[in-house]
């Protein structure tokens, strides 16, 4: 009984670290469709990651320890953050561990590192690229915390296993709450993936880039893992949404045996095709906001947040 | 019992819903945008009703639901867009008060509004009572939206989303005005924007914009 949760805690991991680029890839298929463009394959995020796993790494001279070790710390919180998350089922240990607010510090060192590094070097866009990412930062993390109280409110619990348990156990119409929190939600999942009202994922030589600016001084292996972190990310985010708002199919405790896990996976594929080309969708039809308005963007999110909490105060539904 | 409860809660999203529209009004630049969710707003305004119509059984609800549907979904915003399309206006974006600011503002409405519900909600019987704070909500971010625009339609759209507020206010506390009232108001608004349609090419051929601040001064020079 205890070894197989770890199992299927393992399995859950291995599953969000494999198919994180395969998301990726479709949601740039998607786009490239929308766009009227050949779409590139879904495996070429993959290809990616293996060209340049294969090259040999350009440090600059003046690269700290700090630098060398960023990529791996990314690619170790996130792996982490995948390992809270219930994308497959909630009977996982290591879920115990940490709440979603410790979910929320964790994708804050992340951030952290990731600006130090981009200044160890010492570049201009380095730098440029730190500050903005903090700024973005500091007005998106009350917005989700914001949002995870709203769901944390509906079913007493900090946990994000428990908060689907709950969901499953009371099967009810959607709160009003929810849809506030839905859409703040998705504002912050947006922003904090360098999506495009914010940041354009797929510009390197701009200067109103963001993420891409911080890594630009990143080559081969340390590349692939940063890369390789950030589609983990969007994947973690996609995953932290289902739980809040789309529970369902997700294997809940006490459902034992192969059939709820192949439920539960076939569940997650098809709400990741959906979520996916929706995301294609939103990005496709909106512009990239001026930097100056990005707090503006954000403060909204905020406030459907903080709405959201008072809609469920005051309707006591 | 069960199946009651289930309405009572599919109302109270669909106000939740009115209320989103209200913030994303308060906050969008672009007249067209505008325009686009106040139809969005009527067309909520219309499934509640006739939700609320199915559950009360009463039939003159439906009629008003149809007006409702005609008039706000179909007829006005049909008659803005092509006022503003020969207003040449549909790209027009305004300079607001700071966003962040406004929408603080009306958060506290909200709150407000809420507080002001309460006694009334304890007092009604209706399945749509805890909706009424909702309502008021709407109809003061409304009022919001009115003070700090100062393009002539934009001031329309949000008198226009004031009445669906009242609407809605009168469906959740009464189950809804008597149908002559309900009429008459139709019958006004559709007027009202005519007239104003008119006072818009009256407004721009005299200062050749559509800001109103233009008329904060009696005399030129």
């Amino acid at each position: 009984m205890r070894a197989i949760s770890y199992v299927r805690q393992f399995l859950e991991v291995v599953l969000a670290i494999a198919i994180a680029p395969l998301f990726t890839g479709w949601i740039a298929q998607c786009r490239a469709w929308l766009q009227n463009r050949s779409a590139p394959s879904l495996l070429q995020p993959y290809r990616m990651l293996r060209k340049l796993f294969f090259k040999d790494v350009a440090l600059a001279q003046n690269a700290s320890a700090l630098f060398r070790a960023t990529p791996y710390v990314l690619f170790g919180t996130m792996v982490l953050a995948a390992a809270i998350i219930p994308s497959l089922v909630t009977d996982l240990p290591l879920a115990r561990v940490a709440d979603s607010i410790a979910l929320v510090g964790l994708f804050a060192t992340a951030r952290v590192f990731l600006s130090l590094a981009a200044m160890d070097i010492g570049t201009a866009f380095g730098t440029l690229g730190a500050r903005r990412e903090m700024m973005i930062g500091f007005l998106a993390e009350p917005a989700l915390l914001m949002v995870l109280f709203n769901a944390f409110m509906l079913f007493g619990s900090t946990s994000l296993p428990s908060l689907v348990d709950g969901y499953r156990a009371h099967q009810s119409v959607v709160d009003p709450s929810v849809i506030f929190a839905a859409v703040a939600f998705v504002m912050v999942l947006l922003a904090e993936n360098a999506r495009i009202p914010i940041d354009n994922p797929s510009t390197h030589l701009e200067l109103t880039m963001i993420h891409e600016a911080m890594l630009l001084e990143y080559s081969a292996r340390h590349l692939a893992l940063v890369e390789w972190a950030s589609s983990l990310k969007l994947f973690n985010y996609a995953c932290i949404g289902f739980a809040l708002f789309l529970p369902w199919g997700i294997a809940t405790h006490g459902a034992d045996g192969g059939w709820p896990l192949l439920v539960a996976i076939a569940a997650l594929l098809g709400k990741l095709v959906i979520a996916g080309a929706a995301l294609a969708l939103i990005e496709s039809l909106s512009a990239k906001l001026r930097i100056f308005r990005a707090p503006e963007y954000l403060a909204m999110a905020f406030l459907l947040a903080v709405l959201g909490l008072l809609v469920h105060l005051l309707l006591g539904a | 019992m069960h199946h009651s409860e289930l309405i009572a809660q599919l109302l109270k999203v669909l106000a939740a819903g009115l209320l989103l529209i209200s913030f994303a009004m308060l906050a969008s630049r672009r007249t067209q945008q505008l325009i686009t969710l106040f139809a969005w707003q009527g067309a909520m305004l219309f499934v509640s009703t006739c939700l609320v119509a199915y559950s009360s059984g009463l039939t003159e609800m439906y009629y008003s639901a149809g007006l409702t549907l005609l008039l706000k979904v179909i007829a006005l915003p049909w008659i803005l867009h092509r006022l503003i399309h020969r207003l040449g206006a549909q790209w027009d974006s305004e300079q607001l008060v700071n966003v962040p600011t406004t929408m603080m503002a009306g958060l506290a409405l909200v709150i407000f509004a809420f507080g002001l519900a309460q006694p009334i909600t304890s007092m009604a019987t209706t399945i749509t009572r805890h909706t009424l704070g909702i309502a008021l909500a709407v109809i003061l971010l409304a009022f919001l939206m009115m003070i700090t625009r100062r393009k002539a339609v934009t001031q329309v759209i949000g008198f226009l989303a004031m009445e669906n507020g009242l609407f809605f206010a009168a469906t959740s506390a009464t189950y809804g005005m008597p149908m002559v009232i309900e009429l008459g108001i139709a019958l006004d608004l559709l007027v009202g924007v005519f007239i104003l349609g008119i006072f818009f090419f009256q407004i721009r051929e005299q200062f050749d914009s559509l800001d109103l601040s233009n008329l904060e001064s009696l005399k030129e020079d």
